[in-house]
């Protein structure tokens, strides 16, 4: 196997306002996301020689070519659960390192608004609905049955959780593309309306409309664009058997298979102590509880130990390793299938020091971790990647 | 002799003291309380409890038929007794059928069963009865009513009580009844249908039946007569010439209700439950007409009793719940927003019917581990095609985690997700049904049941849930 660190690179990203955008079609956030993009890498619609789009909602590769009115060209939608995102990269990186083409296009998007119901309903592929093993509980529910076993495993409480979420809103209100911009106290976090037991309201990540996109070229012709370029260090995908609701296997608290990626990109980008070589985690925190096991998943806390490092601000945006600057899905939002692309944008931006607002700006920033897990607890696929400076 | 080899019976955990009926509506108050079905209990799942119950112990290989008496069987163009015996993990050759809209449905199911096994062409018959009627809001009938289901297994071997002799007739008269299209059952004023329709019926059925194997009320240990009310049910005691304190079977009235079809012989498992060796039993049945019969209690009583979950076990444990507005609820009388979408497939509930209905699990050839769902790799061991079928549905387990689920469409919130490891191997993802909310605990032990998951293109898609392992 050959390594892919630095042979490809960004060279212009986009991301629309995230938010509950209901004058807005998924096309009108697809272009809203892809021409800033455009603009970004100094090129237009006729440069592009193939695209990604990467959505749950939307089959085929007329869900680019419709809104973007692309020319004929070769246009693959991927899905891959809340991996979305992070998949129309993998793709793209390796067909650039393939020499199939010179400059390509990802975009993620979903338009989750027009449901008519709030939530993101059983979050199960279309066809794979079982009609009652598949329909039990809803996805801050199956969360919960691992916060309930962490917490009696290893000691956590609920405050823990809580204060996770309200770094995420922290880091939202100063973002001025996220989707809830509020700041929130602990109290407000602990006294919230319970949603799953022992989840509450602001312990979920909002539902929400978006894209982001990218533009991508084989790493040698990214000076042609622009100086301050980044690259991409590695790509790992963990997808899961799905078992753990129905083997005894699984203790329930830990994710196996962000673990798994986590070595695979790891050994592709040689990182040996992540926490102090890893500037900033855009991690996927569709709920609180996610987050705190992705901490030990990804070698930044051990196993067990998170809420230390929680009550010690370890992961705040002026702490060691930012986890979620951004805001996270959490409070960015996470429409799904752009969250994997919206994360690259925050690592982007992170490094290039345009984080728009400067009390959110991160200092030195040389690599990012940018992490989907799809599915839930037991039964996940987990996509990630790294991303940085050049030559880092 | 042929006669009764099994019994078993389930009351539903939920009682609803009738109390709260009456500060709904004010009216004739009815003294106790009534067993009320959960939302996701019906006819079907409560047969189940029952006809389980019943063949605990017993070899399922040797059941040749298993009959279904309800009037409220949930479809009415599509077998239920079919359902029935997938539950139950009968084998396909199982002859089964439904036997419906009569309040005797129970008897004459039991005779047709009795007839079939005399005549040789069943070894063993299960008769499962279970009714959730609806009186309408406000009426006595609402008050009376209560929800329940009992089985008897009917064989020639090892019988524990022998039927010695019946009776039966029909009668024509609108004594309680339901159009296709009604909820509520109807009813004639009280005073006519008590005395031309429950009391001339039973007394003519135990007058023949008593005369004609020549016996005396003094010969009769025990007499299981249908009841219309407690009242009632003791004046046509005395009026058979029994002595209601001794001779007469507890109607269950003030703590079940009147529970329809199943009711003669919910009553008739509490009886058998007391019963001993050389019991002399009548049990009488009204509806449409009226049939009775004499059992004969023998010796293989005691063994039956033992591990048999019947009357005595289900009737203490209980839920009471807390407002009429419960009932209203559980029954679908006030409507919640309970969304489910497309969320029925025929295809699919046909395809998975091993384990969504039977319950069955696969084990590993290769390494032992139990897989459920049943997969064609070994979640453990992948590998490939190499298991055998085991029935999960009597394996105890202990709850592994859970969480209280406020978001998922559920006519009782909160949905209780859970993750239970059975004692004897192997993981199960389910709902938590029969619970108090604010008592449950990591690592408690938990029972399988089989419930309606939800109901929605006309299907109703029946599954199993966990519940607290429920004890006498």
């Amino acid at each position: 196997m050959e390594s892919i660190k630095d042979k490809v690179a960004i060279v212009g990203m986009g991301c629309s306002k995230f938010g509950e955008r209901w004058d807005s079609s998924a096309w009108d956030l697809v272009v809203e996301a892809t021409y800033e993009a455009y603009e970004d890498a100094g090129v237009g619609p006729t440069d592009i020689q193939a695209a990604w789009s990467g959505t749950l909602g939307f089959a085929g590769g007329q869900s680019l070519a419709y809104p973007l009115k692309l020319d004929h060209i070769p246009i693959v939608r991927v899905e891959n659960l809340c991996g979305t995102g992070l998949e129309t990269i993998r793709g793209a990186t390796y067909a650039l390192i393939a020499k199939a083409y010179d400059l390509v296009l990802c975009v993620g998007f979903e338009k989750t608004k027009d449901r008519g119901v709030g939530g993101l309903g059983s979050g199960e592929p279309m066809g794979g609905v079982h009609p009652v093993f598949g329909i039990q509980g809803t996805p801050p529910g199956r969360y919960a049955l691992a916060a309930t076993k962490y917490f009696a495993m290893y000691g956590a409480e609920k405050k823990h959780l809580s204060m996770i979420s309200v770094k995420s809103h922290h880091n939202g209100a100063r973002n001025p593309k996220a989707h809830l911009r509020r700041e929130i106290t602990l109290e407000q976090a602990l006294a919230a309306p319970i949603i799953a037991w022992p989840l509450g309201l602001f312990d979920c990540c909002g539902v929400t409309d978006g894209a982001a996109a990218a533009i991508l070229c084989r790493a040698e012709d990214a000076p042609k664009y622009r100086k301050d370029f980044i690259t991409v260090k590695a790509l790992g995908n963990a997808a899961g058997p799905g078992c753990g609701k129905m083997m005894t296997d699984y203790d329930w608290v830990h994710w196996e298979e962000t673990y798994r990626a986590t070595q695979q990109v790891y050994q592709q980008a040689g990182i040996k102590d992540p926490r102090k070589e890893i500037d900033i985690v855009e991690c996927h925190d569709c709920f609180s509880i996610a987050e705190l096991m992705c901490y030990e998943a990804m070698g930044f806390s051990e196993r067990g130990k998170a809420k230390h490092d929680i009550e010690a601000g370890t992961f705040a945006l002026d702490g060691e390793v930012a986890f979620n600057a951004g805001g996270g899905l959490k409070s960015f939002g996470h429409p799904v299938g752009a969250s994997g692309v919206r994360e690259v944008y925050e690592i982007y931006k992170q490094i290039q020091g345009k984080a728009d607002e400067p009390s959110r700006q991160l200092k030195n920033v040389e690599l990012g971790i940018a992490h989907n897990q799809g599915g839930h607890p037991g039964t996940f696929m987990c996509s990630m990647g790294i991303f940085g400076v050049p030559g880092r | 002799m042929a006669g009764i080899v099994s019994y078993g019976a389930y009351i539903p955990i939920n009682r609803l003291n009738r109390e709260h009926i009456w500060l709904a509506w004010g009216g004739l108050p009815v003294a106790g309380e009534s067993a009320i079905a959960n939302f996701d209990e019906d006819s079907i799942t409560m047969a189940v409890e029952a006809g389980n119950n019943c063949l605990q112990g017993i070899n399922r290989d040797t059941v040749d038929a298993l009959f279904l008496a309800s009037t409220t069987t949930p479809y009415k163009e599509k077998q239920c007794a079919a359902i029935v015996a997938e539950a139950l993990d009968l084998r396909r050759g199982v002859r089964t059928a439904d036997f419906t809209n009569s309040l005797r449905s129970a008897t004459t199911a039991m005779q047709a069963a009795l007839d079939a096994v005399v005549a040789g062409s069943a070894r063993t018959v299960l008769v499962v009865t279970a009714d959730r009627r609806m009186g309408h809001p406000s009426t006595t009938e609402e008050r009376s009513f209560g929800d329940g289901a009992a089985a008897v297994l009917i064989g020639k071997t090892e019988v524990a009580a022998t039927v010695d002799g019946s009776h039966t007739h029909y009668d024509d008269i609108m004594y309680q009844w339901r159009l296709d299209s009604d909820r509520f059952v109807r009813t004639w004023e009280d005073r006519f249908i008590i005395q031309h329709g429950y009391q001339d019926n039973l007394v003519e059925a135990v007058n023949d039946i008593m005369a004609k194997h020549e016996l005396k009320p003094a010969d009769i240990s025990k007499a299981v007569l249908f009841a219309y009310d407690a009242r009632r049910h003791q004046a046509l005691a005395k009026k058979l010439g029994f002595d209601a304190k001794t001779q007469l079977q507890d109607s269950l009235f003030s703590t079940v209700g009147n529970t329809g079809a199943a009711y003669a012989l919910m009553m008739l498992v509490g009886a058998l439950e007391e019963a001993k060796a050389g019991d002399k039993i009548l049990l009488a049945n009204y509806g449409d007409g009226a049939d009775a019969f004499i059992l004969n209690v023998t010796e293989a009583i005691s063994s039956v009793k033992k591990d048999r979950r019947g009357i005595k076990y289900y009737l203490p444990s209980k839920m009471s719940l807390p407002s009429y507005d419960h009932y209203l609820r559980y029954r679908g009388l006030i409507e919640g927003l309970v969304r489910f979408e497309n969320e029925s497939a025929a295809t699919i509930s046909w395809r998975d019917r091993k384990w969504n209905i039977s319950c069955r699990g696969e084990k590993c050839l290769a390494c032992g581990n139990i897989n459920f769902p049943p997969q064609r790799i070994c979640m453990y061991c992948q590998a490939k095609d190499q298991f055998e079928e085991v029935r999960l549905a009597d394996r105890r387990a202990k709850l592994f985690t859970f969480s209280k689920d406020f978001l998922g469409p559920s006519l009782d919130s909160p949905i209780i997700l859970s993750i239970l490891d059975f004692d004897e191997g192997g993981r199960f993802y389910a709902q938590m049904t029969d619970r108090d909310p604010d008592k449950i605990e990591l690592g408690m032990p938990v029972e399988l049941t089989f419930r309606l998951m939800h109901s929605e293109r006309g299907i109703r898609n029946y599954y199993w849930k966990c519940r607290p392992l429920r004890v006498a």
